[in-house]
């Protein structure tokens, strides 16, 4: 029995059907991002179901309490327009849960009839609905655009609007955008830079923020995420790096022409070479040099890299989820002398398709793959069919093609619900590089002590 | 918003409410007042609570949507239907496998696209210029690759606003599929669920209800072999109940024609009037199916409950009772008498260590009523109770239905006119029902929840995260009960939560089987060790002071 027993070999081109998303929508990313300011309520401007589902996946993914408002629309507010329901939200959020900030994002439902968020948060203003000192940030992230990853991307620019400013004094930090990652990785993230003693504005930063201690109380807005004092100064920083085009370009290239703050815009650091740029860019821009526990954290990813490539070497990888992550991994991959030969993406952005053919091309070996952007899973899988693969990477939707296909299956992305760990141990960095490795090989090894007749069965690998 | 352990169970139910409401702005503060009733413990004194309102904007609630409602609730657990949702990708991502609906194909070959997720994936030039065109093209494209038996179309919020017509499409492309293949039938309908309609996921299971009642139940007469047939309505699968369920019935010889909607299949919606009664789990999420059945096709319906042992026997004693047939009594009597053993021995196992403890629940339309019976079997209390998405009969019992006012929220919502079907309608029924029921027997009634409670509990509807935190600092219940949402941040308190709309991952726990599953995974939450190890011992006594032999 097949649990996805009515996916056909044959592919026909579709125009009109997806079929298991490789993304979803918007104002998942913003709702994410904005839990990475401190003390921040993320509010849903539209029919509380939107908010509920985020909220839901959210808490799935991480394990951790999501607060999130909604401005709760009924079928009147969406003839007549939110206002009167966002005024009413602002209102009732300061009273109640008292957050310093409140980040509102559109849904496709407030988009549609048109609602004007920053208008209603100046009225709001000046109704005296926000108290003194406490702020609003808004983002418009209409669902039928983009995806997951551009909401990210739009609150970035709603935080980097909403705080930044050309008068700020300069401070010689460094901004630091870490994309839509896991709070570890964001956290490692700001480990490497304040290795390299380089003093830094990392925002959003949800390390703490959903990846909570329990200790016995809760609180709504845990001593978390990116401060306000520090996100007021991010106009005077010496320069901005911004990790993944697709979810941190946008709000790097905004401080640049806004406040004059010159950003670098990279991959995000997955596995060798792009954690070497990153850590480079960090070198160059706060003018420092790299100090030897880096060198050695590296060199560790190289020794095991040597001492196990016969197990990477040539295995077929099919690989989906976002561009920001895919492409990296991709590089990662071939890195390792592994094979990524089909690889879909849900997000829809140009420059995707070149940045994997130059990545593939790069060897002297060319291999052949399959690529495709606005691409789905049930695709996937058949290309799966056609061209099998030694691996999956992906995310948890890829369980039942596993399962189907008896094809091993590493977690990666968004969103996880059924494994742990991504949440509290970090794959960027050479640290991240080193436990991709380990993922991996796990999975090759355990299918072959699986599959191995008794004769050739060994103790040692 | 932190919380301290500290009990406090002396206080009276109206000083609960003043301390749930007391942040609040005096406006949301009267409204909520009325949400937050105690109970008396007898029908006949059972307060008015206001219930199915609109949520106020702002407030961290519990409640999901109109289109969660009906494609996640009612219509997602059927395995045969292709269930495309036009709109945006993000809503059909979001109810993807998220429920734990299980369902088990009669063979390996059969239709099962429950584990798929299909969506119009609308963009910004389908918002602009309307996306029927592109929902028509989605459905030929469902059609040449699965040729399912049907296809059912969810709409979203901005299908509404922007006014595309799913029904005509549905309609037309059911012509047209149908002309173009003579061989196969499908059958095609839409539903105008979008996520604004109503208050809650309730508008959602009526809509879901209103449209498999015209375009599915009674397509086929043939009838499924069996001496007494039965639908049970209201029962999702969630974890499995459905198949524990189904089992018992099998054993009591009680023909199963069809579930509304755990493990379902739409031909056994399709023949659903060819039962001799319906019996209702949920009672909000499918009530109208029951009635109307009532109306077009003379099938009595009466309320069941198969969470907790002893109304589960109870439930299938009424069953038994309402064939009245002697053969079938002794089996049921049979089979219950199987099952209770292994009850009471996993509760005189587990009793001693859940007795006395304290639960909250607050979930959905039912669940927060049925299983307060399991706790009470395990000796354990229920302080504070609410649905999300309840309607005042739920609460008070259905005496009140007349007394409901209908507000312009619910109005949206379409009621269908229904009369006797001239052929089918069972006069048979009509009248087993009048001769039982002068025998006591109780067709078409629900009780509700608050009765049921002991005096000075509390119902409390719509709970929202503020409240929830409150009760706890209050109470500091040994367990609460509620969703997915509300989990970590109530374990944060160091309170275990156990999941009841999907069970976390537990379950089945209907039925005798289900209860016993129940009582272990509740004594393995209250009992569990990592509740003690929330303070760290250097933190129990932070006030000591030593010296120090290096000193």
């Amino acid at each position: 029995m097949t649990l996805l027993r009515h996916t056909p070999t044959e592919i026909k081109e579709r125009s009109a059907l997806a079929i298991n998303p490789a993304k979803t929508c918007q104002p998942i990313g913003a709702m994410y991002a904005a839990l990475g300011v401190r003390g921040c309520m993320p509010h849903s401007h539209g029919s509380q179901g939107c908010c509920a589902y985020h909220r839901s996946t959210l808490t799935r993914h991480y394990k951790d309490p999501i607060s999130a408002g909604t401005s709760s629309f009924t079928e009147g507010a969406s003839v007549f327009g939110g206002q009167a329901n966002l005024l009413q939200a602002i209102q009732n959020i300061f009273t109640i849960y008292e957050p310093d900030v409140i980040a509102v994002h559109t849904t496709c439902l407030s988009e549609t009839i048109g609602d004007d968020l920053p208008q209603i948060a100046d009225k709001a203003r000046q109704e005296g609905k926000i108290p003194e000192g406490k702020y609003i940030l808004t983002a418009s992230t209409p669902s039928y655009v983009g995806s997951h990853v551009t909401g990210f991307s739009n609150m970035c620019m709603g935080i980097a609007k909403g705080f930044g400013s050309k008068d700020t004094k300069k401070t010689g930090k460094v901004n630091i955008l870490p994309g839509f990652v896991e709070p570890a990785d964001m956290e490692e993230t700001k480990r490497l830079a304040t290795m390299m003693g380089i003093k830094h504005i990392l925002f959003p930063d949800t390390s703490g923020v959903v990846n909570a201690p329990l200790l016995g109380e809760y609180h709504m807005f845990p001593d978390a995420g990116a401060r306000i004092e520090d996100l007021v100064q991010i106009g005077g920083s010496k320069g901005t790096i911004a990790l993944g085009e697709w979810a941190s370009a946008q709000a790097a290239r905004f401080m640049d022409a806004e406040f004059k703050v010159p950003c670098m815009v990279l991959d995000l650091p997955f596995g060798l070479r792009a954690t070497d740029r990153y850590v480079d860019a960090l070198r160059k821009i706060a003018g420092t040099s790299v100090p030897y526990e880096i060198d050695k954290e590296r060199g560790l990813v190289v020794d095991l890299l040597s001492d196990m490539h016969q197990y990477f070497h040539h295995k077929k990888v099919a690989l989906w989820g976002d561009p920001d992550q895919l492409i990296p991994l991709v590089e990662f991959l071939r890195d390792l002398d592994m094979l990524p030969v089909h690889i879909v993406t849900g997000t829809p952005g140009k420059k995707f398709e070149k940045r994997i053919e130059e990545i593939m091309t790069e060897t002297a070996m060319p291999v052949p793959y399959n690529v495709k952007v606005g691409g789905d899973m049930f695709l996937m899988h058949q290309w799966i069919k056609n061209e099998p693969v030694d691996l999956l990477i992906g995310n948890t939707y890829g369980k039942y093609i596993a399962r189907d296909e008896d094809i091993p299956l590493v977690r990666h992305g968004f969103p996880i619900l059924d494994r742990q760990g991504h949440q509290y141990f970090p794959t960027v960095g050479y640290r991240g590089a080193l436990r991709l490795m380990e993922k991996i090989l796990d999975a090759f090894l355990s299918r072959k002590d699986r599959d191995e007749p008794e004769a050739s069965f060994e103790l040692v690998y | 918003m932190a919380t301290k352990s500290k009990k406090q169970k002396s206080l009276t139910p109206d000083e609960v409410r003043q301390e749930l409401i007391k942040k609040y702005p005096p406006k949301v503060a009267r409204k909520r007042a009325k949400q937050i009733q105690a109970n008396t413990g007898d029908e006949a004194s059972t307060p008015e609570i206001l219930s199915n309102v609109r949520t106020i904007p702002g407030i961290m609630t519990m409640r999901g949507c109109s289109y969660a409602g009906c494609k996640g609730v009612v219509l997602g657990p059927t395995r045969d239907i292709v269930n495309i949702t036009h709109g945006p990708i993000g809503c059909g991502f979001y109810s993807w496998l998220t429920r734990r609906n299980q369902t088990e194909p009669p063979t390996p070959e059969s239709e099962n696209y429950m584990t798929y997720c299909f969506s119009t994936d609308m963009n910004e030039n389908d918002i602009v210029f309307g996306g029927e065109n592109k929902l028509k093209q989605a459905i030929r494209e469902a059609y040449d690759l699965f040729k399912p038996r049907a296809i059912a179309i969810f709409s979203t919020c901005p299908v509404g606003l922007i006014g595309d017509d799913v029904h005509a499409v549905a309609r037309e492309m059911k012509e047209t599929l149908n002309k173009e293949n003579p061989d196969h039938f499908i059958n095609i309908f839409g539903f105008s669920c979008e996520g604004y309609k109503g208050v809650s996921q309730s508008a959602g299971h009526h809509i879901a209800n209103n449209q498999i009642f015209t375009h599915v139940i009674g397509l086929t007469d043939k009838p499924k072999e069996g001496k007494y047939k039965i639908n049970m309505l209201g029962e999702y699968n969630i974890g499995g109940d459905a198949f524990v369920i189904d089992d018992l019935l099998e054993r009591c010889g009680i023909t199963l024609v069809s579930t509304f909607s755990g493990n379902s299949s739409i031909h056994d919606f399709e023949r659903a009037h060819t039962a001799d009664l319906n019996t209702i789990m949920c009672h909000r999420s499918i009530n109208y199916v029951a009635e109307m059945m009532e109306i077009k096709y003379g099938i009595p319906w009466i309320k069941v409950n198969f969470i907790g042992a002893k109304e589960s026997a109870k439930s299938l004693r009424k069953i038994a009772q309402y064939f009245g047939d002697k053969e079938l009594m002794d089996r049921v009597e049979q089979v219950i008498a199987e099952e209770m053993p292994a009850v009471e021995a996993a509760l005189a196992s587990i009793k001693p260590r859940t007795e006395g403890k304290t639960a909250m629940l607050f979930v959905g339309g039912s669940r927060a009523h049925h299983y307060q019976d399991l706790f009470s079997e395990m000796g354990m209390k229920t302080l504070a109770a609410g649905y999300e998405f309840a309607h005042r009969d739920d609460y008070e019992g259905r005496r009140v239905i007349p007394s409901i006012q209908v507000d312009a929220d619910s109005r949206n919502i379409e009621e269908l006119e229904v009369c006797p079907d001239p052929t089918r309608y069972d006069k048979e029924l009509e009248a087993k029902k009048k001769a039982l029921e002068a025998q006591g027997y109780e067709f078409s009634d629900y009780k509700g929840m608050m009765p049921e409670m002991e005096q000075g509990t509390l119902s409390i509807d719509d709970l929202n995260q503020h409240e929830a935190d409150k009760l706890i600092e209050l109470y500091k219940p040994d367990i609460f009960c509620a969703g997915i949402k509300e989990k970590f941040g109530i374990q944060k308190c160091g309170v275990p939560m156990k999941q009841l709309h999907s069970y976390d991952s537990g379950g089945p726990y209907a039925g005798f089987k289900g209860a016993v599953n129940f009582y272990k995974e509740i004594d393995r939450l209250v009992n569990s060790k990592v509740w003690s190890f929330v303070k760290a011992p250097w933190n129990k006594n932070p006030e000591l002071t030593a010296t120090y032999n290096w000193e």
